[in-house]
């Protein structure tokens, strides 16, 4: 157990990270690139290759087709719910979608489910993980909104599954910024986390006991965040360009995603200074410039005169629905602790102390403090450590949970801002005699009639025994895991039997659909594997092209045969031409032949002493301390 | 029952009084019992409420699943079901209305169903909703009905009557005020309560008892009256 290793994963709209329990303190894993933060962007490259992180985004400015970012969006919504979305954002559905099919959205020729899509995203962290630790990690704690519905945590949980990790716990994001926060302190007393991240906002009001961290309040918006900042200014930048240059750039994905690059750049700059100039290249060489002063970028966020309109005010009201829900007025709140990139903003942050009649402390990273968090609640589960010895989280449900009853009507069995688990249970008789099935319809939201709650499921209860009409008493039991996520059995009591329950999930992957990906997954960890083979080859290639290359400078080059000079000459040659192939196999034959070759070449360039010493010893091995050594960008660890 | 000294730990054999065992600390099957016997009260209806979450806090310590994440697979099942149990019995019984409904169901008593969701259900269904106006409510029910009924028709002309919207504004402080005396009420019927579960006799208890069920009946009747209001005064014309 003790060494068992289970990372803390935070994924997120814009970034994502992973971070583990170092001792009693819970740091982040970069990436190779030696970053903490891995961008969420996905594209293929030109051999169809997965390409994840930084070196993904240049691919939505070059070939944005190929591309996707803020995948997070989609994550266990339907068509119907994300025009919206499709109007800001270049997502590409599959032409072949069917109604009630889980959302597919195209990459280059090929189409991914979104789960599919963070599986990707995840797999990259592990590997930062594996690379990080020289062995393999196959259990996680992943972050997810707290306003996350049942479908949405289903898909994360999904996605977890496709990347080959255990989801051992989703931990709300808030909540896990709480334990990062009330990690070292001995802390005490009513905290608010405000968390408005890329895309989306939440809020969470704690309360610190001796260790114990429990949620009374959550709220939020789980379409809301710093991504909508950027395309009001990207919407004014393409206004502007049409107005003045005649150019309708809307539809053009590439000059989008050059324009998106520069107001994100100003709109954090405006963090720190009072103006900054957009200045953006266009296609065919015209330039687009404008000053945005921040007093401009204020009213553009937070219109004083439409706040209907105001991204920041649409933070407000499930701030004082939490308050309200937690029974408690500003001044009882002790802290105000601020998470997510967009907290940077320093209106946000007048906002915030604003609502809260407090200043709200700054302290940790906030686009590190969820990862961090997560890394807490995974050292939890896995046992503990002297740190987190008193540590227990008690986190609740956001959305009330509800069955359709006649009329269309919701009628709430699990009210929002229940401590999970938590559980209720129905009574269901038949209508009519004989009835073998009774269908029940689950609901998530907090409106009275069906149609306007968020759809869970649809559960068919079958092989009721045949009775009069009435008689049976089927009673269903509905829990809610500490993942926030739905778990339905049921019984028919008079005969003691249990009911089969058949479910179709509203949204999301049937758990055929993630097996099929899962052996998808293995089948890129193939060619993936196959790939890092090829890369590795050619680097060892070009490291033993390059030390012979100054082999013939040395005086030792004219000691040799003139046959010799030609065999080497000769297998050099060949070494070149298998090196652009992608058979690493033929790759790594040609060097072995090549090193061989040199091997004589070797032993004369060092002096004779030395020679004797290193009789044996190859080209390659020769090249003492010069030359680029040979790169190995991933660990030859044997696991994957 | 948890309660029950007779039996035993699955895990190390020790006899155990408790949802987890005392000596090896490991969760213990569920038992299906009722939310006071869970925390070992009696069917009364003071409660300390800190002393609960002290207990509920303790509870959590031993029953919550984070602690069985590295666990065979039914003792994350016992500690889910432990853990829902213990939830779902702290959140009924520190909320003062809802224990007593819970008390008076497991003493038998069918509640009205006066949910606005049962409102809707009937509207939709064209049956007659089973709501009792409580008789000394009678007249002034009557009254703010025929003004929110004017009001509402106003709304729908576009027009606005400040003294109007002032008078059912009043009203519905005062309803507010009373549905706020009903708890105080139901308090002082809490103690009788709990003074008859100790020493009176079966006929005594179920008088308590109905007069609790007409209170609550009164309060949810009075709840709903003041939503109605709310929705007539902030829907747009």
């Amino acid at each position: 157990m003790a060494n068992e290793r289970i990372v803390g994963i935070d994924l997120g709209t814009t970034n994502s990270l992973v971070a583990f329990m170092q001792g009693e303190t819970p740091v982040v894993i970069p990436g190779e690139d030696g970053l903490n933060l891995v961008p969420s962007v996905v594209a293929l490259g030109e051999n169809d290759q997965v390409i994840v992180g930084s070196a993904a985004r240049k691919y939505l400015i070059d070939t944005p087709e190929r591309a996707v970012y803020s995948i997070k969006r989609l994550m266990g919504r339907g068509v119907e719910d994300i025009q919206e979305e499709l109007k800001l954002f270049p997502f590409r559905l599959a032409d072949d979608l069917e109604a009630g099919e889980v959302l597919r959205i195209k990459l280059g020729d090929k189409s991914y489910t979104p789960p599919e899509i963070s599986a990707l995203i995840l797999r990259q962290l592990k590997r930062n993980a594996e690379r990080f630790f020289g062995g393999p990690v196959t259990k996680a704690v992943i972050t997810v909104p707290a306003y996350f519905n049942d479908a949405q945590r289903q898909a994360t949980k999904d996605a977890g599954r496709i990347a080959g990790l255990e989801v051992l716990r989703l931990v709300n994001e808030p909540t896990a910024a709480s334990l990062a926060y009330g990690l070292d302190k001995k802390k005490q007393g009513i905290v608010a986390v405000y968390d408005l991240g890329g895309g989306t906002f939440d809020i969470s009001i704690l309360k610190l006991h001796d260790g114990i961290f429990e949620v009374i309040a959550t709220n939020g918006d789980t379409h809301l965040g710093g991504d909508d900042i950027d395309n009001l200014l990207i919407t004014i930048a393409l206004d502007d360009i049409r107005g003045d240059m005649g150019l309708d750039l809307g539809r053009s994905g590439e000059a989008v995603q050059t324009i998106r690059k520069a107001v994100i750049e100003a709109k954090i700059a405006l963090s720190a200074q009072d103006a900054t100039t957009l200045d953006i290249e266009l296609p065919g060489g015209k330039r687009y410039q404008r000053e945005i002063t921040r007093e401009q970028f204020e009213r553009l966020i937070d219109p004083p005169d439409i706040p209907q309109a105001s991204i920041l005010q649409r933070t407000v009201g499930p701030c004082k629905q939490a308050l309200k829900d937690a029974r408690l007025k500003p001044e009882q709140i002790d802290e105000v602790v601020l998470v997510g990139g967009s907290t940077r903003i320093p209106k946000v942050r007048a906002l915030v102390q604003h609502l809260f009649k407090r200043t709200p402390h700054t302290d940790l990273n906030p686009d590190e403090v969820v990862a961090l968090g997560a890394a807490v609640q995974a050292n939890i589960l896995g046992g503990g450590s002297e740190a987190t010895k008193e540590m227990l989280l008690l986190d609740v449900t956001p959305l009330s949970l509800g069955i359709e009853v006649a009329g269309g009507v919701t009628d709430k069995i699990i009210l929002r801002n229940s401590t999970i688990p938590a559980s209720a249970t129905q009574f269901y008789t038949t209508q009519v005699d004989g009835q073998a099935n009774v269908a029940i319809h689950v609901l998530q939201g907090e409106r009275e009639l069906a149609k306007d709650c968020r759809s869970l499921a649809r559960f068919d209860l079958k092989g009721v025994p045949p009775m009069t009409a009435g008689m049976p008493r089927i009673e269903v039991r509905f829990l809610i895991d500490a993942n926030g996520i739905l778990h339905v059995s049921a019984r028919e009591q008079r005969s003691g039997k249990e009911a089969e329950i058949e479910v179709q999930p509203s949204y999301g992957l049937t758990d055929e659909q993630v097996e099929g990906m899962l052996l998808e997954s293995f089948d890129y960890a193939e060619e993936d594997f196959r790939q890092r083979q090829v890369i590795e080859a050619r680097n060892e290639a070009e490291t033993i092209v390059t030390a012979l290359g100054k082999g013939r400078g040395s005086p030792a080059w004219a000691q040799l045969k003139p046959e010799e000079q030609r065999r080497i000459a000769k297998l050099e040659k060949s070494l070149n031409v298998v090196k652009q192939g992608e058979d690493y196999q033929a790759i790594r034959k040609a060097i072995d032949d090549l090193n061989q070759a040199t091997t004589h070449l070797a032993e004369l360039m060092m002096d004779s002493a030395v020679a004797t010493a290193l009789k044996g010893k190859t080209m390659e091995q020769a090249d003492l301390g010069e030359g680029p050594a040979a790169p190995h960008p991933v660990a030859k660890a044997d696991f994957e | 029952m948890p309660g029950d000294a007779t039996s035993t730990c699955w895990s190390c054999g020790t006899m155990r009084a408790e949802h987890f065992c005392s000596a090896c600390g490991k969760v213990q099957p569920p038992v299906p019992v009722d939310y006071f016997t869970f925390f070992g009260l009696r069917r009364k209806l003071n409660v300390d409420v800190a002393g609960l979450e002290r207990e509920f806090y303790q509870f959590s310590r031993k029953l919550h699943p984070d602690l069985y994440s590295g666990a065979e697979a039914r003792e994350q099942q016992w500690s889910l079901e432990q853990s829902s149990q213990l939830n779902d019995a702290y959140r009924t019984l520190k909320d003062p209305i809802k224990r007593t409904e819970y008390l008076l169901r497991l003493e038998g008593v069918e509640l009205e169903e006066q949910s606005k969701s049962a409102t809707e259900q009937a509207r939709a269904s064209g049956q007659v909703k089973k709501q009792v106006v409580p008789p000394d409510l009678l007249e002034e029910v009557f009254d703010l009905n025929m003004q929110l009924e004017e009001l509402r028709m106003q709304k729908k002309l576009g027009e606005d009557d400040p003294s109007l919207i002032e008078e059912i504004g009043r009203q519905k402080l005062e309803l507010e005020e009373k549905h706020e005396a009903l708890l105080e009420e139901l308090k002082r019927d809490w103690t009788e309560w709990d003074y008859a579960v100790d020493s009176g006799s079966e006929e005594e208890r179920r008088k308590i008892r109905d007069k609790m069920v007409d209170v609550l009946n009164r309060r949810n009747y009075l709840r709903n009256l003041v939503r109605d209001v709310n929705e007539v005064l902030e829907s747009g014309s």
